[in-house]
């Protein structure tokens, strides 16, 4: 097992539906080393979603094993998969999904809500990854009040608490300006310099090829390299 | 910082949430919408309030319906000889009755009384001024031990009662119920008024106005007992009546037998007022009826109305929800936290219902000059009974909440 790759995907099928079924991946063969910065490109409808969700325990492929760091993952139960997600895989949404009503601070601390973890000093924690992600000014801030990029960096901090070393982004720059967009990959950049394994999804070549290795996704099918 | 983690299979775990993390969880969803939250609050509140108050209300008031019966009914018993068990019996009922059962710890007050057969006579007095007057009457005239005044409760408007030296003297001396002396035309004893049975002739020693028990003395001539055995050979007592404490019946009830025959218990008719008890529960029972269930369905009211928001909490925060998901929460950790906010807004509901519906008890007897009755058991359950109504309320929307697809949920919301 010393050297299973972090993610590795065998056949992977997902299928929507009876009548017509529809294929939203078909047979995908992947794997992901631990530190690598995956990008999967792909235009709108052509499953790199569902092959993200798959990948992140949220949802199931319906042919196919994967095996994250080894563990056959259509193996656990609801509660286990959850268990997996709370304490390896952090999520970068598009949307940001930040709690309206919940300060800057807490809309972090949440990382640590679902995890084995203590509740002491978590506040700490959550200011110090604030603090990494340059937003140590706007902790008590509500999220309505803070720019795209200001929201997408509280995301990335609420991602970074709680130690999970994979990170999967759905587009994370799609709600964002060119220039804030960059910052923010100038940031994941920085992040897998330092060991975090990152698996981001995007429609933009140009954003695919600050990542260090590109597959694309048509159709369901996959390939590797860039577009 | 470093994101290396170790080469084998991790170990299976489950996602888990403190109960702590659960609280503040739930109770930041409470707070986040408070003006919604407190209106979700308000139909417990009123649903809960009406309940208690309506209890409440129903306990205080018919604790005033059997207050006014305990006062005149509850406390009386009658003892009388079953004539069909008797025959050849001459005392049925022992002339010391009285005396013995006022030994029994319970008993206030205890009388004997009888009618006494004067024969063909009548009662008539003296025409004083109307020569035309009709001066004879066909009026009972009862012989009765001196305590019997007090077990009827007989209030004098003039003159005295007879002791038991009238008696044991066989004074002749009557007390005279107020009708009686209306119709025999006495309204003073200044004049030193006598009437006569039969053939006898009896000093009015008082008038009574009122007895509380007995009511056919207030028409009748009384008679000293003694008196009577000697004149009209009165065989024995025809009735004992007994007053006793408030609560002290049942008891007593079952002693007199004991006390007056404990050779022959059977022949004595005891008759006592209804189980107290049971008159209370059986005129609670129909006022509560009607109550509980005008509570209970403002309390259903109150209940859709926390499922109604509880729903739309998560239609509204299914974003969120998918989020939860995304960080680790399973479905059940999902549901509870809805569970948890339901139950939360039913609990506090409760709180403020039961606090409302003893303010509103209080505030209804103190207008009304009642002793407000409160049920602490009520009031307590209330708390309880809210969150109940919470959680059932909380059970389909938090369904709801936990099979939402991650996924889904997760692309719907922002």
């Amino acid at each position: 097992m010393a050297s299973a790759p972090t993610l590795q995907l065998t056949g992977i099928g997902r299928q929507y539906g009876e009548d017509p079924p529809i294929h939203a991946l078909r047979d995908v063969n992947l794997h992901v080393e631990r530190g690598e910065w995956l990008a999967i490109e792909g235009p709108s409808g052509s499953g790199k979603s569902t092959l993200l969700n798959i990948l992140g325990c949220l949802d199931h492929s319906t042919t196919g094993t994967y095996l994250f760091e080894g563990q056959d993952v259509g193996e656990l139960s609801d509660r286990e998969r959850g268990g997996l997600r709370s304490q390896h895989i952090a999520f970068v949404f598009q949307s940001f999904h930040l709690l309206a009503h919940r300060t800057v601070v807490e809309n972090v601390m949440l990382a640590e809500v679902y995890q084995h973890g203590s509740r002491r000093d978590r506040r700490v924690r959550a200011e110090a990854m604030l603090e990494r992600v340059g937003l140590a000014h706007r902790t008590n801030y509500l999220p309505p009040r803070l720019s795209g990029g200001e929201r997408q960096r509280v995301a990335i901090a609420r991602a970074l608490l709680g130690s999970r070393h994979v990170l999967l982004c759905d587009e994370p720059t799609g709600n964002l300006d060119t220039a804030t967009g960059l910052a923010i990959m100038d940031l994941l950049a920085g992040l897998h310099a330092d060991g975090l394994t990152i698996v981001m999804i995007t429609h933009s070549p140009e954003l695919a090829q600050l990542a260090s290795r590109q597959v694309q996704i048509v159709d369901g099918f996959l390939t590797e390299g860039a577009a | 910082m470093s994101h290396g983690a170790s080469q084998r299979e991790p170990a299976r775990v489950v996602a888990t949430m403190s109960t702590i993390d659960l609280l503040d969880e739930a109770s930041s969803g409470l707070f986040a919408r408070p003006g919604r939250t407190a209106l979700t609050v308000l139909g417990t509140v009123i649903g809960l309030a009406a309940i208690v108050a309506t209890l409440g209300l129903s306990r205080t008031a018919s604790n005033r319906i059997v207050g006014r019966f305990d006062e005149i009914a509850a406390t009386e018993i009658v003892v009388s000889s079953r004539p069909e068990l008797n025959e050849g019996i001459s005392n049925a009922i022992p002339w010391d009755a009285a005396a013995r059962l006022a030994q029994l710890n319970g008993v206030v007050a205890a009388g004997t009384l009888s009618s006494v057969d004067i024969g063909d006579g009548l009662v008539t007095t003296a025409p004083v001024n109307d020569p035309s007057r009709r001066t004879d009457f066909d009026l009972s005239v009862q012989a009765a031990s001196p305590t019997t005044f007090a077990a009827v409760r007989a209030t004098l408007s003039t003159g005295r009662f007879f002791d038991q030296g009238f008696s044991d003297r066989n004074d002749r001396v009557a007390v005279i119920g107020i009708n009686a002396a209306e119709r025999l035309g006495i309204v003073t004893l200044g004049t030193g008024p006598a009437i006569r049975l039969g053939d006898e002739v009896f000093t009015v020693a008082g008038i009574i106005s009122g007895v509380s028990r007995q009511h056919d003395l207030l028409g009748s001539i009384i008679i000293p007992e003694g008196t009577a055995r000697n004149l009209y050979r009165l065989r024995q007592p025809e009735l004992v009546v007994v007053e006793t404490r408030l609560g002290a019946t049942s008891l007593i009830t079952a002693q007199i037998p004991l006390a007056l025959r404990p050779d022959n218990d059977a022949a004595l008719k005891v008759v006592s007022p209804p189980d107290q008890q049971r008159v209370r529960d059986a005129v609670q029972s129909d006022l509560n009826l009607l109550f509980v269930a005008l509570g209970a369905v403002s309390l259903l009211v109150g209940a859709i109305g926390i499922a109604n928001v509880t729903l739309v909490s998560v239609m509204e925060r299914t974003g969120e929800i998918g989020l939860r998901r995304a960080l680790g929460a399973s479905r059940s950790h999902i549901a509870g936290q809805f569970l948890l906010e339901s139950g939360v807004i039913g609990f506090v509901g409760g709180i403020l219902g039961a606090s409302l519906g003893v303010l509103i008890i209080v505030a209804v007897s103190a207008y009304q000059s009642w002793t407000p009755v409160l049920d602490a058991a009520i009031s307590f359950a209330s708390p309880l009974v809210g969150a109940l109504v919470g959680l059932i309320a909380g059970t389909y929307p938090a369904t709801r909440a936990a099979r939402l697809e991650p996924v889904e949920a997760l692309r719907s919301g922002t």
